[in-house]
């Protein structure tokens, strides 16, 4: 394999590689372009831990070559806030619900949810299940599940408020 | 602290501390932390720090216009108050609970508190751990029975200690520490305050990192008086506020980590990076035992971006500009690794030898009351016996080992995530034969842990201390999953058999018998009220590393007890709720957790067809758990989870919005562990290799509503980190048999759905 330049864009902006084109997305935004947010999990695209937008579809990033995302525009964790640095209305719940423990898988949690909500709207239950295949050691499941339904102006079930402290 | 009437906490007073060691035999070194000594005798007469301990931290960390207090803290004359943890937080919470401990003893601003990671150096060594985990010298009686054999050897090899562990951050250093020193502090504020302003100190009130003296309307704030106060003697006994006065301790205050989880900003060590560094992937011996016999290094050299092939002992390194090619290199060897005579173990070769070793009648330890075998001989209806068995696990860390080192100047640095900075030192030095002070490790947040990052365990500490040696640039060893499943230190595979005899309905006799590495008498309690019991340990270990494990060896004692006291329920033919109530004591704290948690779960309601409900009870860490769990069997014969109701005691909760995801969490990965994760062993080595083949619980198969429910006391604290986990695994087994009449006494749930 060659080192070959690649143009796509990242997060809006262009970017050029210069990379081997069989290197998997993950390790080109990691190592090349310092977006350390998207984590390595298993290299395998079972954990979902890289996930990312491809041309706003949810892909996990150590299985893509970055020579297929050649003129495609990649959205990673680094770019869900809007221009002024207000987070994305997943984002904000996440905290709000305080989902995050270790946080490691969170990145890739709250890209796949971006995408679940951007499809559906109003996700149910259901689909909920089906679309969070991410895995996440700490257990925050429920309140990933939580955090997904409050985004959506869903009715979340009852946990403790938080009464002290800004985040 | 009968032995030193007069405590200071910033005094070098150290001969009053070998007294009591002497007097309990225990050795004087465990009392030796750092440069200071950790005093027995009373719960709060803990030396934080000594003169040089003290002049260290403050260069460490105190800059112009700071004041160092104790090491452990300073207060900048902008009112800032900055915490230096000795625990890592690995996502338990932990920084954000020291935080509100100390500032709420303090009456300091919360908004301007920050908690940081301490300084990986003896200096901030963290005494109140060590001083938790002696137990009865310091009056948490029974303490020290309560921990993993594991945790206490770390303890016992190393004097310098900068542990996480043991569900005992908040507990320990939290209580005896965080909130002393808070106290203390406090009360030096309001002294120089006093002095400044020429009125008793009983007359002021502290509030808002400010003392007021309400009569004349004067304040000085925190940051006008740290300058006077630090040169303040600290009293090491100061009077701790009541529950409620408590402002901070105990209530949900938000967790200051989240935010940089969310947006991708958080630095983990993996994702550290210094110019000029190269990557590096390894693979070591597939049979642990095993040794590297020889490689061939071209077709790695081959690879692009590939710059040098290194030999270990028993493993081969590929280091590249970047991860993919040093992988694609290490894809291209063949090396050869030898057995280490390892070659013939496996999952069945282990379960035969456990049993052979148990039916041998030989035990390591036994533990117990009353005449077990009498009572096994006398019984009318006999006595009824039942085998479990569980397999090795995995951590999991979603979060790959990475450390990064650079040698230079005869200096090796080390940048990562370890659940003791100090023993990273001391076990990196060793590794390339240095002194500990050439040794620097910057601790960094870490993708999760659960027992895997425990110096004594991480060998990767070795290889990247081996391999910094080696090359002129500074170097990332990233382990991939693969190398991370199949070199695991695991929770071990370990068998019980357990018998019992019921006479008039209750429980007569009980006997465990099991088989695993370690004695875990001392922390696994029994909770059950049985005239005559016995525990007999035997001590059996394989190729692979044990150790701890979240729980610890809770995880498989719970599975154990918790089964067999179903199973004993139904053979008496009660409720099994009713019947473990009536073998715990009335008017104990066992007993109110067990029936609160049955009211919360609306116990004995009916449920739908083919829908079971399990109980479980157990206590780990200091903290009493009960889960009610509620399930089903899919149409593929693998398990459905429901609903989960837990009840905790754990004394009290010092942040209840994190106690709850902590439990939550505990939940979660025992019933995944119950569900679907093994280990296993074919001709010595790990079968398993990534998240297809090891399975942990996804979203979908999680329950939807985890009900947590926490009752308050004044009870001694426990853990929260661990306990959550224990009771979960055996009340599925039990929902599961309540659902089909099948029960399981083999993990995982999955293979013998399967099987």
């Amino acid at each position: 394999m060659q080192f070959v330049a690649i143009d796509f864009s990242v997060n809006g902006k262009p970017v050029s590689v210069k990379a081997e084109a069989d290197t998997p997305l993950l390790w080109v935004l990691r190592e090349d372009l310092a977006l350390t947010g998207t984590k390595f999990g298993c290299g395998i695209a079972a954990c979902g831990a890289c996930s990312v937008h491809v041309d706003g579809q949810l892909t996990r990033s150590c299985s893509v070559p970055v020579g297929e995302i050649a003129g495609k525009a990649v959205t990673t964790i680094e770019g869900l806030k809007d221009a002024e640095g207000t987070l994305h209305a997943v984002q904000q719940a996440w905290i709000d619900v305080q989902v995050p423990q270790c946080g490691y898988c969170q990145s890739g949690q709250i890209m796949a949810a971006v995408a679940l909500i951007a499809r559906t709207g109003t996700p149910s239950d259901a689909q909920i299940d089906e679309a969070m295949t991410n895995i996440c050691r700490c257990g925050t499941y429920p309140r990933i599940r939580t955090a997904i339904l409050a985004a959506t102006g869903q009715a979340a079930r009852a946990t403790a408020e938080p009464v002290q402290g800004e985040a | 602290m009968a032995d030193n009437p007069n405590p200071n906490l910033d005094d070098t007073q150290a001969a009053p501390a070998e007294a009591p060691a002497k007097r309990k035999g225990i050795k004087r070194r465990l009392f030796l932390v750092g440069s200071a000594l950790v005093v027995g005798g009373g719960a709060f007469g803990v030396y934080w720090s000594d003169s040089s301990a003290r002049a260290r931290a403050r260069e460490l960390t105190t800059g112009e216009g700071e004041h160092n207090f104790l090491s452990w803290m300073k207060i900048a004359e902008d009112d800032t108050v900055t915490l230096y943890s000795p625990h890592i937080d690995f996502g338990q919470g932990t920084h954000t609970a020291l935080g509100q401990m100390l500032a709420d003893e303090l009456d300091a601003d919360w908004d301007k508190v920050t908690v940081e990671q301490a300084p990986s150096d003896v200096a901030f060594s963290n005494t109140a751990l060590v001083q938790g985990f002696l137990g009865d010298m310091t009056g948490y009686p029974g303490v020290i029975n309560a921990l993993p054999a594991a945790v206490m050897g770390i303890l016992a090899r190393q004097q310098k200690v900068q542990i996480t562990g043991g569900s005992s951050a908040v507990r320990f250093t939290g209580q005896s520490g965080m909130r002393v020193i808070g106290a203390a502090v406090r009360a030096a504020l309001i002294a120089e305050a006093a002095d400044r302003l020429g009125v008793p100190a009983g007359e002021l009130t502290t509030a808002d990192s400010k003392v007021t003296h309400a009569a004349s309307g004067r304040s000085l704030r925190y940051g006008e008086l740290a300058a006077g106060a630090a040169q303040r003697s600290l009293s090491g006994d100061p009077v701790l506020k009541q529950r409620s006065e408590w402002k901070l301790i105990n209530k949900p205050v938000i967790r200051r980590d989240i935010p940089a989880k969310v947006d991708g900003s958080a630095v983990y060590g993996i994702d550290f990076t210094l110019p000029e560094m190269r990557v590096a992937t390894i693979a070591a011996a597939p049979v642990r035992g095993g040794k590297l016999e020889s490689v061939e290094e071209a077709p790695a050299l081959a690879v692009a971006g590939v710059e040098k092939v290194v030999k270990l002992d028993d493993a081969v390194i590929v280091v590249a500009k970047g991860y993919w090619q040093a992988l694609k290199g290490l894809n291209a060897l063949s090396p050869k690794f030898t057995d280490g005579g390892n070659g013939a173990m496996s999952t069945a070769s282990i379960y035969a030898a456990q049993d052979k070793l148990r039916e041998g009648g030989k035990p390591d330890n036994e533990a117990g009351a009353g005449d077990v075998d009498a009572a096994f001989k006398a019984a009318a209806d006999g006595v009824i016996s039942a085998d479990y068995r569980v397999p090795f696990l995995h951590h999991a860390m979603m979060e790959p080992f990475a450390l990064t080192a650079r040698f230079k100047d005869g200096t090796l640095e080390m940048w990562g995530g370890l659940q003791d900075p100090i023993g990273a030192r001391d076990r990196a030095a060793k590794a390339a034969g240095l002194d500990m002070e050439k040794v620097v490790f910057h601790p960094m947040i870490m993708g999760g842990g659960f027992g895997r990052r425990f110096p004594p365990m991480t060998e990767i500490i070795d290889q990247v201390a081996l391999l910094a040696k080696e090359v002129p640039y500074p170097v990332k060893l990233i382990w991939s999953r693969e190398e991370e499943v199949r070199h695991g230190t695991y929770r071990p595979q370990s068998s019980g058999r357990l018998s019992a005899t019921l006479a008039n309905g209750r429980i007569a006799a009980w006997r465990s018998d099991y088989v695993q590495g370690d004695n875990a008498e001392g922390e696994v309690g029994f909770i059950y009220d049985v005239p005559a019991t016995s525990r007999r340990h035997f001590a059996y270990r394989s190729n692979q590393n044990d150790g701890p494990w979240r729980s610890v060896n809770s995880t498989q004692h719970g599975f154990y007890n918790e089964s067999f006291i179903d199973e004993l329920a139904h053979a008496a033919g009660e409720d099994p709720f009713e019947f473990r109530r009536k073998h715990l004591p009335e008017g104990s704290r066992h007993r109110k957790v067990l029936e609160t948690v049955a009211q919360r779960a609306g116990w004995g309601t009916p449920l739908p067809e083919g829908v079971g409900r399990g109980i479980a009870i157990v206590e780990s860490f200091g903290t009493i758990v009960a889960e009610v769990i509620e399930a089903t069997v899919k149409d593929d014969g693998s398990p459905k989870v429901l609903k989960a109701y837990a009840v905790v005691d754990c004394g009290t909760t010092v942040n209840p919005l994190n106690a709850e995801a902590q439990i939550m969490g505990g939940i979660i990965m025992g019933l995944s562990s119950a569900i679907g994760e093994a280990i296993t062993l074919d001709k010595g080595a790990v079968v398993e290799s990534n998240f297809t083949d090891y399975h942990l619980l996804k979203l979908a198969d999680a329950p939807p509503l985890i009900d947590v429910h926490f009752i308050e006391s004044d009870a001694t604290m426990g853990g929260i980190g661990e306990p959550g986990l224990p009771p979960a695994s055996p009340a599925l087994a039990n929902a599961l048999f309540a659902a089909t009449g099948k029960r399981i006494r083999t993990l995982p749930l999955l293979q013998q759905a399967k099987a």
